[in-house]
């Protein structure tokens, strides 16, 4: 761990495949400086690759102070053992006082390696960050400008709220999606700090011997209007109707866990805690329930339209328009209006 | 070439039951309150080591930190082909954060010197997935996170097939190695009447002592002495036989702290009903080109 440092700075990995950055990675920067400005403190951006120096420029436009840049040949595949090493001397030498990841496979293969290694603590999966104060009720002692780590926990039935004032850096892994995408600053530039650092080929735990990505089927994070059917749809056949009111609203299909589990679309469409976290203008839900696992990925939505043939379905709640009725009935509606005024 | 398997599981709350009556009011959680079940994924674990054990012979261990009751789990282990099982129990473990049950555990692990510890990738209550990394980490130990299956073991080295969200690697290690397991890995078994008949006797030291609470004419050494030459007593460890450091443990050993719990408060916005109506539809449309929503 290192000790408490008010001045350190607030540190975002940024994460990179091949030379493209994660998107996770630039969402985080906007929180980031969010932090950095409400402390006071710099945002830098941690950067690990080979020859990945040209990202930095991005990582300035999207609201880095500093990029500190460590590349090596070693770190051209992202490894654990190899980019812990990495963030465990970077943040002992600099001392920051917030370190974020993404909550991607990678962030939460690296994260709690590397608390493990500092000895600090880590919070997993925040949907939100804030800057706060702690009075530990016994004895009255009052912290200020603490990380609040804010995640859902028990199955997204209870909100969290985590702190860490002694042992830092106070660090956290950040879900995917519920931070907003900031808007590139094409004027702003970041200060970029090489660290060398040496890396022994046996710093490398692991030999990578094949790998395959598949580009997602579905965006569901760029779209401005989601249009998604649940177990109510009935069937992959009468999905069709879900397809057929996004593609006429130009927007993407999304689904419940439920309908991606009887086969009605495939994964990359689910929406929700296990699924893609999704704020839209608009958010049509068709034939869902809305349980707490589902709103935890759509609540965001600007707007909200129901249909629901129970009207005590719990997405009502959370719904701006309440439609009780037949799916069947009520999307041609939806499809033939919008035609004839569109 | 046969491998020591060592399996870190968890008994956790249901969490698709709880209420608003399971949580204390210091933040924590009241896990009596709950059913508890063997953590989805550990039972993953499980299965992989067993599975192991079938095709190359040594043994599987099953190790969980918890309340006396999470013996219910090793049970279960048990009746599922579990070689040995071992509760961490001790009072100075609660309020662990992720940090220090990892160290707790690695404390654990140590002493049975395995070639192969497996987690589930994370369990239902927290879904952190960070113990098992954290534990890898202390142990000095290569990690293969999101495993979905072994695809060569060969005495010295380990080839598997790991989940990267969006596609899959295949990678290579030398053993030791941790391993965290999905829940796409493979379908846990069901427990064997045989095996079921055979260990559901089996306790633990402390099950036994609260036993004796409630019936004094039980005599706690002489019950735990009769299970033992049946191979029924649970191994039952504290921090005293780890040789755990305390400060690294329990609350002290716990960077983080809970700063505040709220119950998720469905909230309800301002909500317009709209009839199931082919003009009541259109208005709405009509309503949200107006307020550029669409079009
Ligand atoms: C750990 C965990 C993680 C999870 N993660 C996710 C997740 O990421 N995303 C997710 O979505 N779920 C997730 N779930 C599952 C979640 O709990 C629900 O089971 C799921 O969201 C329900 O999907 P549904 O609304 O499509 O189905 P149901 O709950 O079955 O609802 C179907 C709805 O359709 C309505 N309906 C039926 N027929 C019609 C009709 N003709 N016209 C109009 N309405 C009709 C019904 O009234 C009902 O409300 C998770 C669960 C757990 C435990």
């Amino acid at each position: 761990m290192i000790e408490v440092n008010k001045q350190g700075e607030v540190w975002v990995f940024a994460e990179q495949h091949a030379g493209t950055l994660e998107d996770t990675s630039i969402e985080l920067l906007s929180k980031g400086r969010q932090l950095a400005d409400q402390l006071k403190v710099p945002l830098a951006a941690v950067l690990l690759g080979d020859r990945v120096e040209p990202l930095c420029v991005r990582l300035g436009q999207y609201g880095a102070d500093k990029v500190y840049l460590t590349e090596h040949p070693l770190l051209n595949h992202y490894q654990t053992s190899s980019y812990a090493k990495v963030l465990d001397e970077l943040i002992h030498k600099h001392k920051p006082q917030i370190v974020l990841y993404g909550a991607t496979p990678v962030g939460r293969d690296l994260a709690p390696r590397v608390a493990s290694a500092l000895k600090a603590g880590l919070t997993a999966d925040c949907t939100d960050l804030q800057i706060g104060r702690h009075e530990i009720p016994s004895t009255g002692k009052v912290y200020e400008n603490l990380l609040l780590q804010i995640r859902p926990a028990f199955g997204g039935n209870i909100i969290a709220t985590i702190i860490n004032y002694d042992r830092w850096p106070q660090m956290a892994t950040v879900r995917e999606g519920v931070m907003p995408m900031p808007e590139p600053n094409g004027r702003r530039k970041a200060q970029i700090v090489r660290e060398n650092i040496s890396l022994l080929p046996d710093d490398l735990m692991l030999e990578i011997l094949a790998e395959h990505r598949q580009p997602k089927k579905v965006n569901l994070k760029a779209s401005r209007i989601i249009v998604a059917g649940g177990a109510g749809v009935g069937s992959k056949e009468n999905f069709k109707l879900i397809w057929d009111l996004a593609h006429c609203l130009g927007g993407a299909p999304g689904a419940t866990r439920a309908a991606v589990d009887l086969g009605f679309i495939d994964r990359d469409h689910q929406v929700g805690q296990t699924g893609t976290t999704v704020r839209p203008v608009l958010y049509i839900a068709v034939g869902i329930s809305g349980a707490i696992q589902h709103q935890a990925g759509m609540s965001g939505s600007q707007k909200i339209i129901a249909i629901n043939n129970d009207p005590e379905a719990p997405i009502f709640q959370i719904a701006h328009y309440k439609i009780v009725g037949d799916l069947n009935q009520v999307v041609p509606m939806m499809i033939k209006a919008i035609r004839e005024k569109v | 070439m046969a491998y020591n398997c060592v399996v870190l599981a968890k008994q956790v709350p249901d969490t698709k039951r709880i209420t608003g009556q399971a949580m204390n009011e210091d933040g924590t959680v009241n896990r009596a309150a709950l059913p508890a079940i063997f953590n989805p994924e550990d039972l993953n674990a499980l299965e992989m080591a067993l599975q192991i054990k079938e095709q190359y012979g040594g043994k599987v261990t099953v190790i969980t930190m918890g309340l006396p009751a999470a013996a219910e789990i090793l049970r279960q282990s048990l009746y599922r082909g579990a070689d040995g099982v071992i509760l961490i129990t001790d009072k100075r473990c609660a309020a662990s954060d992720t940090l220090a049950t990892s160290y707790i555990l690695s404390c654990a692990v140590r002493k049975l010197n395995p070639d192969i510890v497996l987690c589930g990738r994370q369990a239902i209550d927290g879904d952190t997935a960070q113990v098992g990394p954290q534990v890898a980490e202390k142990l000095g130990v290569p990690q293969i996170t999101y495993t979905e299956k072994i695809l060569n073991l060969n005495g010295k080295t380990i080839t598997a097939r790991r989940s990267i969200g969006n596609g899959w690697q295949e990678v290579r290690t030398k053993l030791p190695v941790l391993l965290t397991v999905v829940d796409t890995a493979n379908e846990p078994r069901i427990p064997t009447a045989k095996r079921l008949m055979k260990y559901k006797a089996a306790r633990c030291r402390i099950e036994i002592e609260a036993m004796a609470k409630q019936n004094p004419s039980i005599d706690v050494e002489a019950v735990c002495k009769q299970l033992e030459q049946k191979g029924l007593l649970i191994r039952q460890w504290d921090l005293d036989i780890l040789g755990a450091d305390l400060k690294w443990c329990g609350r002290d050993g716990s960077p983080t702290k809970v700063h505040r719990i709220q119950s998720v408060v469905l909230t309800a916005k301002e909500t317009k009903s709209v009839e199931p109506t082919q003009e009541a539809i259109e208005a709405m449309i009509h309503e949200l080109i107006v307020d550029h929503t669409i079009g």
